[in-house]
């Protein structure tokens, strides 16, 4: 699998403004997102992990190093459209990112800033909305939506950029537990049935569970970087970096504490009751 | 408590007048205003009060929410009403008591203002209520357009104006929680002076207004992200096109005006 984001030897400085002192968030990091993949990044606050995701879609541009986007460079103004065309971006707040007053109207925002002829939009909002399962709602007041319902049409308006890559950030971290569902659930599907790349950044532990590779970050470095099965059984370290594990894991990891010879790997509830049942055996 | 501010509310429907190309109806309303200054006799007023009556039972739009958009403008009607009545003089001496004289020329012109007052409103209304107010920005970008060869900065505008819309009921949703919550922390905004009672609302607008600068914020990284660059080389879901129908408003509309006109110029 080739690579679809490249960042070589980032380093980003927030500039010093009034009496804030110039903040430096990463010296020096290096990560590939291979195209197809679905990778989680978790980290603790203010750890840089939004600041990183920025760095995709040339939002923010690097202070130093570079940043490469299915080869393109990001410092590159003239291909700003193509990278942020590539590279879909869902924010926190459905709120806030929402543009129009009625759900295909705001599907369509970006396919017309692309100058993407009518009925060829016409097209991709209807599949956009279908994907994400908000087709009947295409006629709604967006305010009048549940959070994970105005997530999903954050999202069905990113897909009507036809992206290779959707990095969403902290998606779900306004959203109730349904909500929360819906939106995971959706970008599950999008991975692995439209091959799209997927970068989720959140602070819920049992979401990274689904991706096939976690990152963690910590005071702007990589503290380790692997599939869910190996980040999440280095119990210690995560801890120490102020992160939780999934609640699966750290039955395990007390179980084995107390001297029962059970394995960490284990994610879902199913697998952990197996593994309990194995070592009772 | 601010749930019931409705602005430029909108009565979704699929009649003639709803279909009409929101171009179109702004033309229209443009052509009705004209004609009901040009009118001066009861038989031009009652020919555009008979377009006015066809248009809105066309759009299905309920009489009562037609006088209900009036409730504010009662004030003023009246005030309006009576300058008249008391201030033009002509035709025959109705009434002279103390300082007050009434002239029946001043009763007809009392009568006719109040009368284009209340059309001026109702006409008016009756655009708000068969158009969406995204169908409405949209219309008027296209109609000013050819202002931008002036440097307006149509599409600009248009888009604040859509994007001030759609923020309205999230911003009224704000202030009601912020209200809730300076409440719960024994704020009191019912009793008091006035001035007091002015002084209670800033702690519901500094939070509203940090607030509404955040999302500005988020709101413009969200549009950057999804490659918006301004109007140039901008295309849209739902174009605009004139049909058979907005032929037919329009030949309507010529009608009445030269209706007037002819009508004007033989004196009535």
């Amino acid at each position: 699998m080739s690579n679809l984001i490249t960042a070589e030897k980032l380093s980003f400085t927030y500039p010093a403004s009034g009496e804030r002192l110039a903040l430096p968030v990463f010296e020096n990091l290096n990560l590939e997102i291979a195209e197809g993949s679905f990778t989680a990044v978790i980290g603790p606050n203010g750890c840089g992990k939004s600041t990183l995701a920025k760095h995709f879609n040339a939002v923010l541009l690097p202070s130093g190093g570079k940043v490469w986007v299915a080869g393109l460079d990001t410092s590159d103004e003239e291909k700003l459209l193509e990278i942020r065309r590539q590279i879909g971006m869902v924010f926190q707040n459905p709120d806030n990112q929402i543009v129009a007053n009625v759900v295909e109207e705001d599907v369509a925002f970006a396919p017309e800033n692309l100058g993407v002829p009518s009925p060829e939009i016409r097209r991709r909002v209807d599949e956009a909305l279908k994907t994400v399962g908000m087709y009947e709602y295409r006629e709604h007041a967006p305010h009048l939506l549940s959070g994970g319902q105005k997530q999903r049409i954050a999202i069905a308006g990113v897909l009507a950029m036809k992206p290779r890559c959707i990095v969403l950030d902290e998606p779900t971290a306004m959203l109730d537990p349904r909500g929360r569902e819906e939106v995971v659930a959706t970008v599950t599907r999008l991975n692995r049935e439209q091959g799209i790349t997927v970068v989720l950044i959140t602070h819920h532990m049992s979401e990274a569970v689904h991706a096939d590779r976690v990152i963690v970050m910590h005071r702007g470095g990589i503290l380790t970087d692997g599939s869910p099965r190996e980040v999440f059984s280095q119990v210690e370290l995560l801890r120490q970096a102020g992160l939780d594990v999934p609640q699966t894991t750290e039955l395990l990891y007390e179980l084995r504490k107390q001297g029962w010879p059970v394995p960490l790997d284990a994610l879902t509830p199913e697998e952990c009751a197996e593994a309990i049942a194995a070592a009772l055996r | 408590m601010l749930k019931d501010i409705t602005l430029g509310q909108f009565f979704p429907g699929k009649t003639p007048v709803h279909r009409l190309d929101p171009r179109t109806k702004l033309l229209l309303l443009i052509v009705y205003i004209v004609a009901l200054f040009l009118a001066r006799s009861y038989l031009s007023y009652g020919l555009v009060l008979l377009f006015l009556v066809g248009a809105t039972l066309l759009g299905r739009i309920p009489f009562k929410s037609m006088t209900k958009g009036l409730k504010p403008m009662l004030i003023f009607i009246l005030f309006t009403a009576l300058l008249n009545l008391f201030y033009t003089k002509g035709g025959t001496l109705l009434l002279d008591w103390w300082i007050f004289e009434i002239w029946s020329e001043g009763v007809k012109t009392a009568f006719f203002m109040v009368l284009r007052i209340m059309m001026l409103v109702s006409g008016t209304f009756l655009l708000t209520y068969t158009t969406s107010p995204i169908a409405l920005t949209d219309g008027l970008e296209r109609l000013l357009s050819p202002l931008k060869k002036l440097r307006v900065p149509v599409h600009e505008l248009a888009m604040m104006m859509s994007i001030a819309l759609r923020f309205i009921p999230t911003l009224i949703e704000e202030t009601d929680k912020i209200i809730s919550a300076q409440k719960a922390r024994g704020a009191d905004f019912e009793t008091g002076s006035l001035m007091r009672r002015a002084k209670a609302l800033i702690p519901i607008l500094v939070p509203l207004f940090v607030s509404a600068f955040r999302r500005a914020d988020e709101l413009a990284t969200a549009m950057e992200c999804r490659c918006y660059h301004g109007g140039e080389g901008r295309t849209r879901l739902k174009v605009l096109r004139f049909a058979t129908i907005d032929l037919i408003a329009f030949l309507v509309g010529a009608l009445l005006l030269a209706g007037v006109i002819v009508l004007r110029h033989f004196g009535l």
